[in-house]
């Protein structure tokens, strides 16, 4: 069975200038078209954030089990599925954001790739490094570092977790039977 | 509390509760997928699902429209391969002469008001015509659907657009559209349904449905839904089948609402690359035209091609211009030549070809070259999309009109007859 609360270090995608959350990155910034031909998942996390300023080395420094968090309109753009498997290939397990392209989370949803939308991500007092706890059923969330909770997430759907439990959209169709 | 028409058929169709930003699973009446990605959904079901069966043969689909008959070897094989599997599986084929899926799906009845639909089309929302839930998907989606006879949806807001005042012939559904794509924008609805109502919305024909929903993808909508006319459930009942329209509650939670005022309202043009960018036909300078497309999901209907014939009757296409003419469905294309109008059009200078996607798909009846203007009653005017010259959608009428002028900027008025 999938876990329902997830730990892991936190990645907060800000601007280097600005120091704020970056809205609307899109399909190209996160997995760029010239790799679009490469199939393999375990190839693909190399070139995660490859297009998006001040994030480049993303791949080197993202650790298995790491949460990234990001600001609106996350995944905007094409419908390439390697945008979401370039995380899954990082062993990223949860992306956080304040909303989502409709299709990547369409295509997060249907690969069992844990994404939450999270309304208030502005306001939430986290940083890059902390160490956070999050209850996917209820959108709870708790900076483990600080020893904070923090303003709640949406929590799973009903079909999101079916999904993710089954492992992904065919698996869940498996065991519909 | 009230739902929308969306709300309510999505409901009519699951055991979750629906409300706007959920995410709910949803009973397929209708499950397709067309030539275009169809060979990618037998893949991805031959692989995990090896030896199963489709949940239900008799509401999957598949609807061969992009290339017909395939002149490419890929889109040959990939149409084979999709018999192949529809034959092992019982699952009817509306082969290469079909004509457009969902056109084939709103005339025979498998889309039904109320229903639900989806395929591997992005403009199968036009279901909407008829007050039906229709979506495109990509192939994993639908070969989950094929399985499992269901999908998962995001409840989407319902922005209600009232349209008041009417216009006369020359102007049509398409001008009406593009009208209403022009004050919207690409992006005006982007991920929320959209509800048209008001008298001339009332007054509108199934053919002017169609050509409405049909470029709600254009403004970024879900879909643009239709309540059913009196005349539409008459269609559907006369076929003898068993639906239940849905109508919005009184109480309905819109996001937004909306009014336009369209009296009187003049023949619109998109200018290319965008089918927003629309002004009135004769704000545009005089623009010579190299091609004409008349047909697509859009325009492509018996009542389009006989407006068109009755333009073209007795005249000549201007010299130089190519025009050519794509039914939508073989069923049109029977009747079409039953009526004589076929004669009417070869007799002006018309291409006809058979039925399918004609202009919108690479292939079936040729691309417009660098430099080439073309005017076509399709939904899509983007870069590349129908070769690599210049594209403007505008209405049947106005398409014709220019095809006899060889202008763009012609007013229909002064070459139309009255219908």
């Amino acid at each position: 069975m999938k876990p329902g609360i997830l730990k892991g270090r936190i990645w907060v995608i800000t601007d280097p200038d600005t120091d704020k959350l970056i809205n609307n990155i899109d399909t190209d910034m996160i997995y760029h078209n010239a790799h679009l031909a490469v199939t393999e998942i375990e190839k693909m996390g190399q070139y995660a954030f490859g297009n998006l300023t001040g994030w480049k080395d993303f791949p080197k420094k993202a650790g298995e089990g790491d949460i990234v968090v990001c600001g609106t309109n996350f995944g905007s753009g094409s419908s390439r599925q390697h945008a979401v498997d370039c995380f899954r290939a990082l062993g990223v397990q949860l992306i956080i954001a304040g909303s989502f392209g409709a299709i990547y989370k369409r295509n997060a949803i249907n690969s069992g790739m844990p994404i939450l939308t999270y309304p208030d991500v502005d306001d939430a007092k986290i940083k890059s490094g902390d160490e956070v706890e999050v209850d996917l059923e209820k959108g709870k969330l708790k900076n483990i570092t600080t020893g904070e909770y923090l303003p709640n997430a949406d929590p799973f759907s009903i079909v999101q977790m079916d999904i993710y439990r089954a492992g992904d959209l065919f698996e869940y169709a498996k065991a519909l039977g | 509390m009230g739902k929308t028409i969306i709300e309510k058929i999505l409901q009519n169709h699951t055991e979750d509760r629906v409300e706007p930003g959920k995410i709910v699973w949803i009973e397929l009446d209708v499950r397709s997928a067309r030539d275009f990605a169809g060979a990618n959904v037998v893949k991805n079901f031959e692989k995990h699902f090896p030896g199963e069966k489709v949940e239900n043969p008799d509401k999957t689909f598949f609807t061969f429209d992009c290339n017909v008959p395939a002149n490419t070897i890929a889109y040959a094989e990939n149409q084979h391969l999709c018999r192949l599997f529809a034959r092992k599986q019982g699952i009817q084929v509306y082969d290469v002469d079909a004509g457009i899926g969902s056109h084939v799906m709103l005339y025979e009845g498998l889309a039904l008001p109320g229903g639900t639909v989806v395929g591997t089309d992005s403009h199968l929302n036009i279901m909407g015509a008829i007050g039906c839930f229709g979506q495109g998907m990509g192939d994993s989606d639908i070969a989950f659907a094929f399985k499992t006879g269901k999908t998962w949806f995001e409840v989407p807001e319902t922005i209600k657009i009232t349209i008041n005042g009417t216009y006369d012939y020359p102007t049509t559904g398409k001008d009406l559209i593009l009208f209403i794509l022009g004050k919207m924008g690409a992006a005006g609805a982007l991920g929320k349904c959209v509800e048209l109502y008001g008298e001339m919305v009332d007054r509108l024909d199934l053919e002017d449905r169609i050509t409405v929903a049909s470029m709600g993808t254009e403004m970024g909508a879900i879909s643009i839904v239709i309540p059913p006319s009196d005349e539409i459930i008459k269609f559907y009942r006369d076929m003898g089948k068993k639906f239940n329209p849905v109508f919005a509650d009184p109480d309905a939670k819109y996001s937004q609402e909306l009014e336009f005022d369209i009296q009187g309202l003049r023949p619109h043009i998109a200018k290319p690359p965008h089918p927003d960018d629309t002004v009135p036909v004769d704000e545009l300078d005089e623009i010579k035209v190299d091609s004409v497309f008349i047909g697509s999901c859009t325009n492509g209907t018996y009542k389009d091609i006989k407006i068109a014939a009755d333009i073209l009757k007795g005249k000549k296409v201007a010299p130089g211009v190519m025009v050519k003419v794509v039914p939508a469905t073989r069923e049109t294309y029977g009747r079409l030549l039953e009526d004589g109008i076929i004669q009417v059009l070869f007799e002006s200078g018309v291409i006809v070809s058979n039925p399918g996607c004609g202009g919108c798909a690479q292939g079936q009846i040729g691309m417009t070259g660098k430099g080439e203007v073309q005017i076509s009653t399709s939904n899509r005017n983007f870069k590349g999309k129908q070769g690599s010259g210049f594209t403007y959608l505008a209405s049947t009428v106005t398409a014709s009109a220019s095809a006899i002028t060889g202008k763009i900027a012609t007013l229909p008025a002064r070459v139309i007859v009255r219908k």
